[in-house]
């Protein structure tokens, strides 16, 4: 099982400031183990965020995107203790979703 | 060259009126990572390693059925706060000088009842194969966060682990006649872009010792202290340094010593 994002969601005056860590190795394919097998493609390739039932994030990830990574973004229409709610699927059908309240 | 840099380099050369020929000063290496460690703010993926620590900690684990709570890292049963910080350090239990990891391991070991060979199948993580141990440190390391470096050095095998960790720091051998020192007992040295601090005074030490366990960019794993003094000697080609021997956990004391006054700031992000 994949381990839990570290979701923060603040009200920053208007806006919600958002920062994501996924724990993810983000396998581009293209790489070689020590004995010279490729290792498989396991990555993202979709990532949605959704407030109060409407999608304020949705994004197309591909190989490219670092191991681990970090997200940030910010969007209006939210207000102090709203949930946030989080999901990536990955290229073997994996998906995690984690919840964070806005602060 | 990231993208950003680019851009900004060509802005540059057209603010000047000049080619971008002329401007193929790259930024140096540190100067990426800091603008990298920007990007992130206060975040860091090490962060990912404390949860899965927090979590493990409280856990009911091994044949005991018990979580850590009842884990003494030098300042009673549970106490993380402000631990790390005064590792490594006597242990009467054990008759042993432990640093954290090794601390861990006897807990994990005797208060669950986990085998020391399950505890250590996995010491360093690599992607999917995740140390537990690794996680485990990152959460005490944290929980040290602004605490300064005070070892207790009362013990005779505390001093004894010192002097060790001492002679071997400044111990030449392998195929490249290497101490520690070479690199590391002088300052404005590098190693290709990387600068290397000087470990044998204060300054120096508490710069990289209050830094590690740190977030390896490069590799995408966190990294605790034992994995960095055997990846120096790998560097140095010498023989690999034991998970837990008395060579680690003296140079971990000689450096921690050294470093003594320094605020932790672990985990932080490296290159």
């Amino acid at each position: 099982m994949s381990d839990p994002m570290r979701i923060r969601a603040v009200m920053l005056g208007d806006q919600v400031d958002v920062k994501i860590l996924m724990s993810h190795v983000m396998e581009t394919g293209q790489r070689k183990d020590a004995e010279g097998v490729v290792v498989p493609a396991h990555y993202i390739v979709k990532v949605t965020a959704q407030c109060n039932g409407r999608t304020v994030l949705s994004a197309d990830w591909g190989a490219s995107v670092a191991k681990n990574p970090y997200l940030s973004f910010r969007f209006k229409g939210a207000a102090k203790g709203d949930k946030l709610t989080v999901t990536w699927t990955d290229t073997l059908a994996g998906t995690r979703t984690d919840e964070a309240t806005i602060s | 060259m990231t993208r950003r840099a680019r851009a900004l380099a060509g802005a540059l050369g057209a603010l000047c009126g000049l080619g971008l020929t002329t401007l193929q000063a790259a930024p140096s290496t540190e100067d990426a990572i800091a603008e990298y460690h920007a990007m992130f703010g206060d975040e860091n993926p090490a962060e990912l390693w404390q949860i899965r620590g927090e979590a493990l900690w409280h856990e009911k684990r091994g044949p005991r059925h018990v979580d850590m709570s009842g884990c003494d890292l030098g300042l009673g049963a549970g106490v993380i706060a402000g631990a790390y910080a005064q590792l490594p350090r006597w242990f009467e239990d054990t008759q042993q000088v432990q640093d954290l990891e090794t601390r861990l391991v006897t807990c994990m070991t005797t208060l669950q009842g986990l085998s020391r060979e399950e505890v250590l199948k996995i010491k360093f993580g690599d992607g999917e194969k995740k140390s537990e141990l690794e996680a485990l440190t990152a959460y005490v390391v944290t929980a040290a966060k602004g605490a300064e470096i005070r070892l207790p050095m009362q013990h005779p095998a505390e001093r004894a682990a010192y002097a060790l960790g001492q002679g071997v720091f400044y111990y030449r051998a392998g195929p490249h006649d290497f101490a520690c020192a070479t690199c590391h007992g002088e300052t404005g040295k590098r190693i290709r872009l990387q600068t290397l601090p000087k470990l044998t005074e204060p300054a120096g030490a508490q710069n990289a010792y209050t830094h590690w366990p740190a977030y390896r960019v490069s590799q995408g794993e966190l990294r605790t202290m034992e994995w960095r003094l055997q990846d120096c000697f790998r560097q140095q080609r010498l023989p690999q340094l034991k998970f837990g021997s008395e060579v680690a956990i003296g140079l971990t004391m000689f450096l921690a010593k050294t470093a003594e006054g320094g605020v932790m700031a672990a985990p932080s992000i490296k290159r």
